[in-house]
């Protein structure tokens, strides 16, 4: 396939090797080394999109990643991408493109009628308008809104692709491969430095790759090929390309991400992670991150075939790729010069070079006319002809002072681009992430660093020495430096290389180029922003309106929001806005620059912790034998527990009955354990308990357990469990099962904050135990068969603990219920959990032995008024109100709550209290969470439906577990009500949504409530 | 007319234009060269009847409704900074008055009324779209707090539905509801009325409807002292001088603990960086809000098309406008367990803000120990919702120099009795 903008030679492309994909459906073929871009380029396709509110057409600005036009929808289903910058996408085999945010196609974008009321679409247009009629707003405005913007698609499938994530650690962190990281590179691995060299780009070199430079007399590329073996060869350097740093945080933390196989065809690379998150942790970092060039501000400056100058000599040179056969050249400095020159060699035509400035630099002008170029000095492009691609430039000459012009009529320049230069802006990005304080330098025109806040120097053009003999050198001495600081002093300085010098010369800083009519008057636009449309005319129309605070102004007009973060645009807009305040861009400061410098996907940032990963989850020794026995499970925090256990055919209310007769009737079996469990050692431990928990220790025997609340400052339950003592400084503590981390945080928080004196140590212990808790009637019996110790009421009370014998394994039992039964929990090392549980169930087989899960589990201590945190409290609950005022020590001088329980509000006596509800008709089981209200017969409660009612309704409580409790073959609920453990016998009402339910209060024990059976 | 001693320093032209379609034709014709500041540029007089600290949503739609509601126009907002660029500039831009609490819905339930005509208010479209908050729930216990919520809801007057796992789906197509993912999907209560809002507009379109009325909104004039006399305050020391106040309100959000110590007042606040970010603009791909606390994640998308991402506060605390990048990767596995589809998607920005977290993350809104000094602060993650009820409660409090019956119960003093509002919602089941 013919390429008719291709060069003759020349590039770093592989002309012998072509790669064919489509565009917009069409088929093209472009060369291995090619980005999208320049394969578009040199099939002459210039129409690549639509901008985001006018629909104007788009075409290619730049060649790296701040371009904010040429944005692609790249490939389908779950491969596809929106928002693919064309320049930085590497051609590869069977690549599908296409354009984005156009409709039915980019040639003819229905959109494109936004355009026509661009004079009422300013800036900040929605603010002003679409608020009458009211309900318009979401049934028209805001949907039109919706459709016309966002440009590309989202992806509506799951990912076919894994992420991943690596930490690093270096001495010297070099980002950036152009001359000055190069440098850097090699001056810091030089003295033995462990270094990091990081470059966004598929090869190293920097902006070397499209020069034509020398370096020592050689071409500059060779200069690079050298470095880089060198540095291949060091062990203690590490080169990453393709890969972009895009997060500076503190204390040198940076992060980047790594591009690993969007260069290779789609699903070429197999099970390799598509892109990987670096987190890095340098000793020292250099910048040598480059810059952007700026667009030049003038009528009509979107058009397809406006491209920055720099960009159009990349694609030349680089990628042997024309962006026009006549190309006309407009800069304001030096620096489009070079690139006049190598597109005229590289076979375009330059009808001219319009300089702003009343003179270029030294021996331009010379070298222009051996090359046969005009150059119209103080000159202005003042329009553009064309729509969907350039086809001339109008020009005009400038008085010499002001915006006059010297002409009394644009003449017309035919060309079919434009490569335009407004200077050149620090990518100071990284550096002001870091919380690095900007400069502006007058003469160059841009922001520089200027005071560091962290370990870290800016080199070369980010820093704002954009001549290649100043990149060089500064990139060595930060190298040794940054090494040295690292603790490696260097052994010899290294010599600079010699570049040859191109003075950068003097810039004319004109941040909206004059046209034939002011900015906002007739129809050109003055592009500013150009993705989001934002024009020379809507920051005056913001300036007008008050919005003159950057921020404010880039909030207004949506400048710099775009998904280029404004590299192209931020400069001028502050630039536009100092003239209109008329102070200088100093004084107005910039915007915040905030990570990450380019988008980085979600899955990149998510790595592995995706699906199963997500969350780890844990699992109890006696996992598989639950899954054997078809139990369903449910999450607690991070466990999976057993929920209940069917048998074929059977439904969860019957297998839970079932469980819930097994463990009244004879025997069950419930895997407890999740329970958080920790170890307290220490001589001052009974001490440390004692300001934890409500209830003292002191009196504690060693061997005997105790339930415990601990509560928040507010004097809130926190939590509950066990505590046993173990020994005369030791406890064995029990959480919740979700609580169990938080839990043993805030211990170690007070440990460590508030009592460092107290001799005490934690440690988590919740997997070392697989705890088999054995409840009902049969309990002793079958646990008899297993053990020697002796079991009976006298020998082993409720609520012992001993060191035992189980089944052969050493094994320690607590003796403590929560069924209200009968139970011993049997606790051995859980690589033995398994063992324990098949013995346990060959004892108990006799018995009919069965195992419970958490829902039978719930039932059982409903039935008996246990509660469970977080079900039964909500952080709004003390222990008085669950009738627990008996376990808050009235004696200890100080634990954490105390206080709390004299505060009026917290030492009220109607407060909610817990409850038992009973419902007038048995077989009804009230909903949980159902809200709780006096006897009424306002139809608004008792006669149901889903609506709000019209006035609210005094609330009094709600039912915090509910159930059928097969013991009592009716329902039983748990609540809390105000004022409740008066009002036992009370009748109450829960207006649901299918009809009011009436139910009477009760005490919360359903069932044995002299506790003989747990005792017995 | 009140407004006029306070317009005094406004020179001479029309400050305003009514905001409509037909003004926006109109200057179009003069190629929009006729429009005037959005909001006067004031600088600080001598004196004023209420100084409001603070120019924020919440400090400027309490000068609002001075203004308005109370026909007190003698006022000023003293702001360090340009206005609306802390917390208000900084949000997930999130609408809902969902509440468990009878003292908490009742205040969010007002604000959610006011969002309701707000841009008519204003005349100044705040773009707030009712397109409908849903909370999921992932397990026994979240199913528990959502029926709960909905029941109380309701009684209260409030919308508020339970949706099943289908119903989750039906609303918001694109959740990945599969049984066998890590944290299915159990349900979810929908509340219709929930939605989101243009957080700019909110702070400019409240600046300039009060600013209409006459208050000064005092921009780069920020607060270093407060003067008090008798235990009485009396004006506030500022970058541009002295300023007498015969009331003092204090809306800093972030760094109220910072103001209200200039009265010598110790808060019961904590302030968290809490971070958020947004993808690369999309075409709508999700109507709704949505809300996990169980997986601890919410996203919805602008008008612009950008998906917003918001999670948990960052543990430590501070008071750089900047978090740990840990808390972001954290969210996006979260946001991926919800939509494995937008894995391939993009974040464009990141970024921090400084919520005050009180010990039960309800708002302190109220009276001081110092006469004459007011102050409202403590919203935590939620204070962007409430910013109209916020504003229109203050002002109460502010004009009649006591609380409003909907933020008595918020007052400063419950700390000492007790009687919280502990709003920090769904505590796990932890059995």
């Amino acid at each position: 396939m013919k390429q008719p903008f291709r060069t003759a030679q020349g590039g770093r492309i592989d002309r012998s090797r072509p790669v064919f994909f489509t565009f917009n459906g069409r088929q093209y073929a472009g060369h291995a080394g090619d980005t999208l871009a320049s394969a578009l380029l040199a099939n002459g396709v210039h129409l690549v999109g639509r901008s985001f509110k006018y629909h104007r057409p788009r075409g290619i600005l730049s060649a790296g990643c701040e371009e904010p036009s040429a944005l692609v929808q790249l490939e389908k289903g779950g491969l596809t991408e929106p928002n693919m910058r064309a320049p930085v996408v590497e051609l590869y085999d069977d690549l599908a493109a296409t354009s984005q945010n156009a409709w039915p196609s980019v040639e003819h974008d229905i959109g494109a009628v936004n355009g026509l009321l661009s004079k009422l679409f300013v800036a900040g247009f929605y603010y002003k308008t679409f608020m009458s009629p009211k309900s318009f707003w979401m049934k028209v405005y805001e949907p039109f809104i919706r459709r016309a913007a966002g440009l590309g698609k989202a992806p509506t499938e799951g990912d076919l692709d894994i992420y991943d994530k690596m930490h690093a650690h270096c001495d010297v962190l070099v980002v950036g491969g152009g001359p000055a990281g190069l440098a850097a590179a090699r001056a810091a691995a030089a003295s033995g430095a462990r270094v990091i060299l990081i470059d966004e780009q598929n090869e190293l070199g920097g902006a070397l790759l499209s020069a034509d430079e020398l370096i020592d007399g050689n071409p500059a590329l060779d200069w690079v090929a050298g470095i880089q073996a060198e540095l291949l060869a060091n062990p203690e350097v590490r080169i990453l390309t393709r890969t972009t740093v895009t997060g500076y945080y503190d204390h040198n933390y940076l992060i980047a991400a790594q591009r690993r196989t969007d260069h290779l065809p789609r699903r070429a690379a197999g099970k390799t992670a598509r892109q990987r998150l670096w987190k890095i942790r340098a000793a020292r970092v250099v910048l040598a991150t480059g810059a952007h060039e700026r667009p030049l501000v003038f009528a009509d400056n979107d058009r397809p075939g406006v491209m920055l100058a720099a960009a159009a000599r990349t694609y030349a040179n680089r990628y042997g790729a024309l962006v026009g056969k006549k190309v006309v050249v407009f800069t304001n400095n030096d620096s489009a010069y070079e690139a006049a020159f190598d597109l005229k060699i590289a076979g375009a035509a330059i009808p001219a070079i319009v300089d702003l400035r009343p003179e270029a630099g030294q021996g331009l002008l010379e070298r222009a006319r051996n090359l046969g170029i005009p150059v119209i000095a103080q000159g202005a492009i003042v329009g553009v002809k064309g729509t969907k691609r350039v086809a001339g430039a109008l020009v005009m000459r400038l008085a010499e002072a002001g915006e006059a012009f010297a002409d009394t009529q644009p003449a017309e320049l035919e060309c079919d681009a434009i490569a335009m230069s407004g200077g050149w802006s620090p990518a100071v990005h990284l550096f002001s992430q870091s919380q690095g304080k900007l400069r502006f330098d007058d003469a160059k025109a841009c922001f520089v660093p200027d005071v560091a806040a962290q370990h870290q120097a800016s080199v070369g053009a980010c820093n704002g020495s954009f001549e290649l003999g100043a990149c060089l050198a500064e990139g060595l001495d930060a190298g040794a430096a940054a090494a040295e600081a690292a603790g490696f002093p260097a052994t010899a300085k290294l010599v600079a290389p010699v570049a040859q010098s191109r003075a950068f010369g003097t810039i004319k800083q004109t941040w909206v180029v004059p046209s034939l009519r002011p900015v906002g008057h007739g129809k050109a636009k003055h592009f500013i922003d150009f993705q989001n449309d934002v024009t020379a005319a809507d920051v005056a129309l913001a300036h007008r309106e008050g919005y003159k605070h950057v921020e404010h102004l880039k909030r207004y007009t949506t400048m710099g929001m775009a998904t280029d973060q404004g590299k192209t645009s931020n400069v001028n807009a502050l630039g536009y806005l100092s003239t209109m305040l008329g102070t200088s861009i100093p004084e107005i400061g910039t915007t915040t620059f905030r990570a990450p410098y380019t988008p980085v996907t979600f899955g990149t940032l998510a790595g592995r912790d995706v699906g199963h990963l997500a969350d780890p989850e844990r699992h109890t020794p006696i996992h598989a034998w639950h899954v054997a026995r078809g139990a369903l499970f449910e999450d607690v925090g991070q466990w999976k527990r057993a929920w209940y256990y069917p048998r074929p055919g059977e439904t969860m209310e019957a297998a839970v009955s079932r469980e819930c007769r097994a463990v009244r009737e004879s025997v069950g079996v419930l895997d407890a354990s999740t329970l958080g469990k920790i170890d307290v050692q220490g001589q001052d431990a009974v001490t440390f308990l004692n300001l934890l928990y409500t209830s003292a220790f002191s009196k504690l025997e060693i061997g005997k357990a105790r339930y415990a609340l601990l509560c928040k400052e507010d004097g809130m339950v926190m939590d509950d469990g066990i505590v046993a003592r173990v020994g005369p400084s030791r406890f064995y503590l029990t959480t919740t099962t979700g609580g169990a981390a938080k839990v043993l945080d805030w211990m170690e928080d007070y440990l460590q904050t508030e009592w460092p004196h107290l001799k005490v140590y934690l440690t988590s212990i919740t997997e070392q135990w697989t705890v088999a808790q054995v409840a009902g009637p049969k309990a002793r019996a079958v646990l008899e068969k297993l053990t020697d110790t002796k079991l009976d009421k006298e020998s082993f009370p409720f609520m012992a603990v001993k060191d035992a014998t189980v089944a052969g394994l050493k094994a320690r039992i607590f003796r403590v219920s929560f069924t209200g039964e009968l139970s011993f929990e049997v606790a051995v090392p859980a690589h033995q959990g398994k063992q324990l549980w098949e013995a346990i169930f060959a004892a108990g087989d006799e018995f009919g032995i069965t195992p419970f899960g958490t829902e039978a589990m719930h039932v059982l201590r409903a039935e008996k008024g246990f509660i469970i945190v977080g079900q039964e409290t909500d952080a709004t609950v003390t222990p008085q109100d669950l009738g627990m005022g008996g376990m808050v020590s009235r004696l200890k001088p100080d634990f954490v709550g105390k206080r709390a329980y004299t505060r009026a509000d917290t030492a009220r006596v109607d407060r909610k209290q817990l409850v038992g509800l009973l419902t007038d008709e048995p077989q009804t089981v009230l909903p949980e969470g159902a809200q709780l209200v006096e006897v009424s017969d306002d139809p608004a409660l008792t006669k149901g439906g889903t609506s709000p009612l019209p006035a609210p309704v005094p609330m009094i409580g709600h039912v915090t577990s509910s159930y059928w409790s097969p013991t009592l073959g009716r329902s039983i609920a748990l609540a809390l009500v105000k004022g409740g453990s008066a009002r036992h016998g009370q009748v109450i009402m829960a207006p649901l949504t299918t009809g009011a339910v009436r139910c009477t209060i009760t005490g919360p024990v359903f069932y044995d409530a002299e506790g003989k059976r747990a005792n017995g | 007319m009140a407004c006029f001693s306070a317009m005094a320093g406004f020179e001479g032209k029309r400050s305003m234009t009514r905001y409509s379609a037909l003004s926006l034709l109109k200057n179009a014709f003069s190629h929009h060269e006729a429009w005037a500041p959005a909001w006067r540029k004031a600088e600080p007089r001598d004196s004023y009847d209420v100084v409001i600290i603070g120019g924020g949503g919440h400090g400027l739609a309490t000068a609002y409704y001075l203004a308005k509601v109370h026909g007190i126009t003698n006022v000023a907002v003293l702001e360090r900074g340009p206005i609306g660029l802390g917390n208000t500039g900084r949000n997930t831009t999130i609408v809902r008055s969902n509440y468990l609490w009878d003292e908490s819905a009742a205040l969010y339930e007002k604000a959610l009324s006011l969002w309701e005509g707000l841009s008519q208010d204003l005349n100044y479209n705040t773009m707030f779209s009712q397109r409908g908050v849903l909370n999921l729930a992932h397990n026994h216990g979240d199913v528990l707090e959502a029926q709960r919520r909905v029941h109380a809801l309701r009684l209260n007057g409030i919308d508020s539905e339970y949706l099943s796992r289908d119903e989750v789906k039906a609303f918001c197509p694109i959740i990945d509801i599969r049984p066998d993912v890590r944290y299915p999907v159990w349900g979810g209560t929908l509340q219709r009325r929930g939605g989101s809002a243009r957080h700019d507009a909110v702070a400019w379109g409240f600046a300039r409807a009060a600013s209409e009325r006459g208050v000064d909104i005092c921009e780069r004039c920020e607060v270093q002292g407060i003067r008090r006399e008798g235990g009485k305050v009396v004006g506030v020391e500022t970058s541009k001088g002295y300023i007498k106040a015969g009331k003092v309100g204090i809306v800093t959000a972030g760094h109220s603990g910072v103001v209200a110590a200039m009265a010598d007042i110790r808060l019961p606040v904590e302030s968290h960086p809490l971070q958020a970010l947004v993808s690369e603009p999309v075409k709508p791909i999700i109507d709704c809000v949505v809300m996990s606390n169980a997986v601890h994640v919410y996203v919805s998308q602008s008008d612009k098309g950008e998906l917003v991402i918001g999670a948990g506060v960052d543990a430590y605390t501070s008071y750089a406008q900047r978090g740990s990048f840990h808390v972001i990767e954290h969210q996006m596995g979260a946001l991926l367990e919800l939509f494995p589809i937008f894995s391939r998607m993009r974040m464009l920005r990141q970024w921090g803000g400084i919520v005050d977290v009180t010990p039960d993350a309800s708002p302190i809104i109220g009276k001081t120990p110092v006469d004459n000094l007011f102050i409202n602060c403590g919203w935590g993650t939620g204070g962007f919702k409430a910013t109209p009820g916020s504003g229109w409660v203050f002002a109460h409090t502010l004009a009649t120099g006591q609380p409003h019956a909907i933020n008595a119960p918020f007052a400063l003093s419950r700390f000492e009795t007790g009687k919280l509002i502990d709003e920090h919602g769904a505590a796990a089941v932890a059995h």
